[in-house]
Parts: C-alpha cells; sequence; structure tokens
C-alpha cells in the first residue's frame, strides 16, 4: 500500500488530502471536506495532467520571441518531452494569435499554439 | 499645447479598460500615454495562464488577455502614443511627456486616469547582509528576461518571497531547465494562491521554506550562494539554523509597491497602508478630475478585478467631464479597517454611492478559517456574510446593495464612518 498527499485546489480551502493507493487504485481518502475534493484526487493519482504556457523563438520578429500554450492540458510525464521539442523550433514573422505552431506534439493529440500577434519587425529608418 | 478631453497614464489592463468605459460613455477626444513599445503593460511578460477567468469565462495567457483589449481599443480607434513617458502632471491637469520623435510635450486634459500600475520591491527595501555579486534579480525582471528576450538568469537558482511571481517563476524556470533549490518565505504562510503553490512547487518537489530568509549572500563576481536561517514568531533569524545553499541566482519576490510618483508630484494625498492614492467609489482622487485605477491604487492579484475597477474610473471619468467638470459635491465619508483588516479600497464613500451600492475591496492581516466579514456603521451592523477562509493573498470583494444600505443614517456615517471587520 502506498500514502500520497495531495492539496485540493478546487476551491480556496485547500485540503490537505491523505490518500491511500493499492496496486495504482485509490482504496481511501481523507481530509477533503467535501466531494469535489475526492473527484480531483481520483483525476491527480490516475491521470495527472497540466496546460503548458512557454515560448518559441521568432524570425524578423518585433519581439525575439512568441508566448505559445497547449490548447488543451498535457498529461503531466510529457512535460519536459514537450519543452525540448518546443524549444528547438524556430518560426517567422508574422505570426497571429491562435496559429498552430506545432500540431500534436509528441503524440498527445494537442497542438501548441501562438498567444499573442507579433507584426514583423519595423523596417529600420533611414535618416 | 495639444488638448484632450481624457488622458489616461499608462497602457496596461487598467488603461485600457478605463479608456474603453470613458469611450463609452461617450468621451470622443482620449489619449492613451504609454512609456513601453507597445501597450499591454506587465501582462506581456506574464505568459501562463490563469487571467480571465472571472471577466471572460474562460483561461486566458496574460498576452491574450491584454491583446483583447488591444484590440478593442483599436476598434474603439482610441489614439495612443507608445513609447511616450509622463513626466510630471500638474493640478489644472496639464501634463508634461516626452518622447523621442516629439521631445517634450505639453498636453492639457479635462481629466486624467492614472494607470501606471506598480513596481516591484528591490534588494534595497529589504535590507539582506552580506556580499553584492551579479546574480540578484526580482522575479519580475527575470520573468523579462526569460520570457520577452529569451535569456536564462542562471542555473541553480534560490527564490525569496513566496508570492505568486516568485512561484510562476519557479515552475517557468524549472521547465526551462534551471534547478529551482527552494523558495523561502519570511511568513508562517504563502502569499500566493494554492492553485500556484501546488503546481509550480509541489509538481517539481521544489521545497517551500516557510518561516525562513536569507540572511546572507555569498560571492565576488558572480553569486556562489546564500544562507538561509529560520525565524521566531517577531521574524527574526534563529541563531543555529544557518543552512548555505549552493546557487548563482536569487531571485526576489518581496512585494510589489504602487508607482506613485506622478501622484506625489500633483499632490494627491496616498493611503501609507496600499501606498496608492485615497480614493472614492468613483476611483476619483483628492484632486478634481484625477482618477486613478489599477495597481497604481492597489496591488491586485487577478487582473479581472483590475479591469472592473477600471472600467468603474473610465466611466466616472467621463461623467465629470460631461458634467463640464462639475465636481459632484456630495458629502464623503470615510471607510474604517477594523478588526483584522489591512486596508480597504476606497478609502472614502460620497452619500450617492448610498443609492447605487459599490464594491468594497480589501485585505486581511493574516488567514483566518470560517471568518465572518461585518459591515457596521456605529453599532449598526448593516451587512454580514460568512467565508471559508479568508487570506492576505486573496482580495476580498464585497458588493455592496442599496438594500444594505438603505438603513444607514447619514449623521452617523459622517460621524463614525463605515466600518469593515472581521469577526472569528
Ligand atoms: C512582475 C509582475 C508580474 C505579475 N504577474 C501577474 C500574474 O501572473 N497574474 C496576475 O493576475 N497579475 C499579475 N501581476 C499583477 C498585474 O500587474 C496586474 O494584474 C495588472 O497587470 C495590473 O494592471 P495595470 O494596468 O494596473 O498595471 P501594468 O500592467 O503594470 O501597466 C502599467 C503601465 O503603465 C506604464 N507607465 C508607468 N508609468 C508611466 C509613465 N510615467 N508614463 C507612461 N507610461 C507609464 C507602464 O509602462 C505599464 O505599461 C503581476 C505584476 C507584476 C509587477
Ligand atoms: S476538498 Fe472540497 S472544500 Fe476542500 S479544497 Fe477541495 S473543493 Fe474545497
Amino acid at each position: 500500500m502506498e500514502e500520497r498527499k495531495l492539496t485540493c485546489i478546487v476551491c480556496p480551502m485547500g485540503c490537505q488530502l491523505n490518500i491511500s493507493l493499492e496496486d495504482g487504485k485509490i482504496s481511501s481518502i481523507s481530509g477533503n471536506r467535501c466531494n469535489r475534493g475526492s473527484v480531483y484526487a481520483h483525476e491527480e493519482c490516475t491521470a495527472p495532467k497540466r496546460m503548458l504556457t512557454t515560448t518559441v523563438r521568432v524570425i524578423d520578429g518585433f519581439h525575439p520571441f512568441v508566448p505559445v500554450k497547449s490548447d488543451k492540458p498535457i498529461p503531466k510525464e510529457y512535460l519536459f518531452k514537450c519543452m525540448n521539442l518546443i524549444r528547438a523550433i524556430k518560426v517567422k514573422a508574422p505570426v497571429k494569435s491562435g496559429d498552430i505552431l506545432i500540431q500534436d506534439i509528441c503524440g498527445t493529440g494537442v497542438n501548441i499554439m501562438a498567444a499573442r500577434t507579433i507584426p514583423r519587425a519595423e523596417k529600420q529608418e533611414v535618416s | 499645447m495639444h488638448n484632450v478631453d481624457l488622458a489616461v497614464i499608462g497602457g496596461g489592463p487598467a488603461g485600457l479598460a478605463a479608456a474603453l468605459a470613458a469611450r463609452r460613455n461617450g468621451v470622443d477626444n482620449i489619449l492613451i500615454i504609454e512609456r513601453d513599445k507597445e501597450l499591454g503593460g506587465i501582462l506581456q511578460q506574464c505568459i501562463h495562464n490563469g487571467f480571465g477567468l472571472h471577466y471572460f469565462g474562460e483561461e486566458l495567457t496574460g498576452p491574450e488577455y491584454a491583446e483583447r483589449f488591444i484590440e478593442m481599443v483599436r476598434e474603439e480607434n482610441i489614439p495612443y502614443k507608445t513609447n511616450t513617458m509622463v513626466l510630471d502632471i500638474q493640478a489644472d491637469r496639464t501634463i508634461t511627456a516626452v518622447n523621442s520623435r516629439e521631445g517634450l510635450l505639453k498636453i492639457r486634459a479635462q481629466a486624467v486616469i492614472l494607470a501606471m500600475g506598480c513596481r516591484e520591491r528591490t534588494r534595497g527595501a529589504i535590507n539582506i547582509p552580506g556580499d553584492r555579486p551579479a546574480g540578484i534579480f526580482t522575479a519580475g525582471c527575470a520573468q523579462r528576461f526569460v520570457n520577452m528576450e529569451g535569456y536564462l538568469p542562471g542555473k541553480k537558482a534560490v527564490i525569496l518571497g513566496s508570492g505568486d511571481i516568485g512561484l510562476i517563476m519557479a515552475r517557468r524556470l524549472t521547465l526551462e531547465g534551471v534547478e529551482v533549490k527552494m523558495v523561502c518565505e519570511l511568513m508562517p504562510y504563502s502569499g500566493g494562491l494554492t492553485r500556484n503553490i501546488v503546481q509550480c512547487l509541489e509538481d517539481f518537489n521544489i521545497p517551500l521554506k516557510l518561516s525562513h530568509t536569507v540572511v546572507n549572500i555569498h560571492g565576488k563576481d558572480r553569486l556562489e550562494g546564500v544562507t538561509i536561517a529560520a525565524v521566531d514568531e517577531n521574524l527574526q533569524p534563529i541563531e543555529g539554523s544557518e543552512e548555505y545553499v549552493e546557487c548563482d541566482t536569487l531571485l526576489l519576490s518581496v512585494g510589489l509597491i504602487p508607482e506613485n510618483e506622478l501622484s506625489r508630484g500633483v499632490g494627491i494625498a496616498l493611503d501609507p497602508v496600499t501606498s496608492g492614492p485615497v480614493v472614492d467609489e468613483t476611483m476619483a482622487t483628492s484632486v478634481e478630475g484625477i482618477y486613478a485605477c489599477g495597481n497604481v491604487v492597489h496591488v491586485h492579484d487577478l487582473v479581472d478585478y483590475v479591469t472592473r475597477e477600471s472600467e468603474t474610473a473610465g466611466y466616472h471619468a467621463a461623467e465629470f467631464i460631461k458634467n463640464n467638470n462639475g465636481a459632484s459635491g456630495s458629502e464623503v465619508h470615510r471607510t474604517i479597517p477594523g478588526k483584522g483588516v489591512r486596508y480597504i479600497v476606497p478609502q472614502r464613500i460620497s452619500n450617492n454611492s448610498l443609492l447605487k451600492g459599490f464594491k468594497i475591496f480589501f485585505r486581511s492581516d493574516k488567514v483566518y478559517v470560517n471568518a465572518r466579514i461585518a459591515v457596521r456603521c456605529g453599532r449598526q451592523v448593516l451587512h454580514s456574510v460568512k467565508r471559508q477562509k479568508i487570506s492576505p493573498g486573496e482580495m476580498e470583494i464585497l458588493d455592496l446593495k442599496p438594500s444594505h444600505l438603505e438603513n444607514i443614517e447619514v449623521s452617523s456615517l459622517a460621524e463614525n464612518g463605515l466600518t469593515i471587520e472581521l469577526e472569528y
């Protein structure tokens, strides 16, 4: 049997959940003040997912980087793999908010999309 | 001299929302003045998500939230000047600004909205002894480096202060391959949202050391390590608890202060607790025709509330302009932070507010579980609500409706003010 401690983040109470697991399955939960805490615990113990936000390098842009986000939460164990992939790519300006920059990243079915518009760099003024 | 109806100083979420609300309330001639090279304010560097849940009903990143307002400002054709810094404001609402294309600008406005945001406290403001090597940054400065310019501040980091910006940076640096050794927090509780403690620290097994602080800094040219120590109830380091932690980067996330040099210059009354202007329920400051909103008034943790507050400022600045600069002339009363309450915005309320109702924003002085918020005028209790948890890290909002206020005696309000307190 395995014991896990989690903090429920469904509401501001932040209950400390004590969870007992048997063969990866939850056998008991305590510390939750309501049922939403146990739903959260089940999700966290079986298939935890997180949104990923980071940046992608932009060539010839108003800024050298564009912020990006996953269009759905990514399984937690894929976060660092996805980061390595995202760090390796470059896109050319202009980039539009909502543009998909990487499709189906690491086979997760999740897309990485631009989270703002980056216009082309303004041409240097000739004086 | 350039004449406008309304000048908005600062093009962050506060300035943009205020300008939009003023336009929608009939003001044509508006100018937004922003010192950065683009609109959007600090949100442009806050690339994580969690913005807009209250205002748009969906989770956006900072730049997405900003872009929605920038788009609306463009659709409404509201003029703005970027790369332009306001240097001075006079009580007659003459503004001096400067940019490299036009040089010195003089702008005369019928009404002014202050939306300059806040800045971070630096090491100077908290006094850590020891050497002064490179490698010490405020968390917000590191955020800008990493998210907008693509530089990492170092390889091994310690973060002092567990406010949201510090927590968010702990995750951001970890994802970028920096080893974040720990987050130290002077207080026995974190100033950040629980969700951030879980998803930024617990997710990556980064220890949060409550009641700990940095007592010494080591290194000649570059930071080599810090000494941390536990603190007692009086926040004094406990002798013998010192521990050396090797690191090349120290991020300070030790609080934000409203940016009020301009407000001070024009003689606006400031609240010593918030460090922002004293305002009434319309967001009017003590100087006629000058309004304020957003982080320049008090530090907000959620931009959604910045937007709402700024819409109030924009709307009322428009009313002031339309009424030909006639101030409402209504009597004003004080709001008073009672037991357990650190500060209240607005600090003043007018008689008009009793008819229309208004929102009270406040922060508690520590964490309370199962407390009751009470609003009273002298001994008369006007309203009370129960909260499961109240903590200094999460701003409380109380919506006072005309029905809560109808039994109030104006003479008693003038004498006693309106007190907000906690019962626990
Ligand atoms: C480093 C940092 C990180 C933050 N992270 C988060 C977060 O993750 N989530 C969250 O909800 N909130 C966060 N906040 C709080 C956030 O600042 C507010 O929610 C919101 O951005 C405040 O909006 P604002 O318009 O009042 O201020 P700002 O966004 O700071 O905008 C103020 C604008 O005024 C301009 N300005 C200032 N002085 C002048 C002048 N003299 N002349 C011309 N222009 C001027 C500035 O350049 C800036 O663009 C953060 C704050 C900081 C400082
Ligand atoms: S268990 Fe229920 S009460 Fe406790 S934090 Fe989760 S949602 Fe809130």
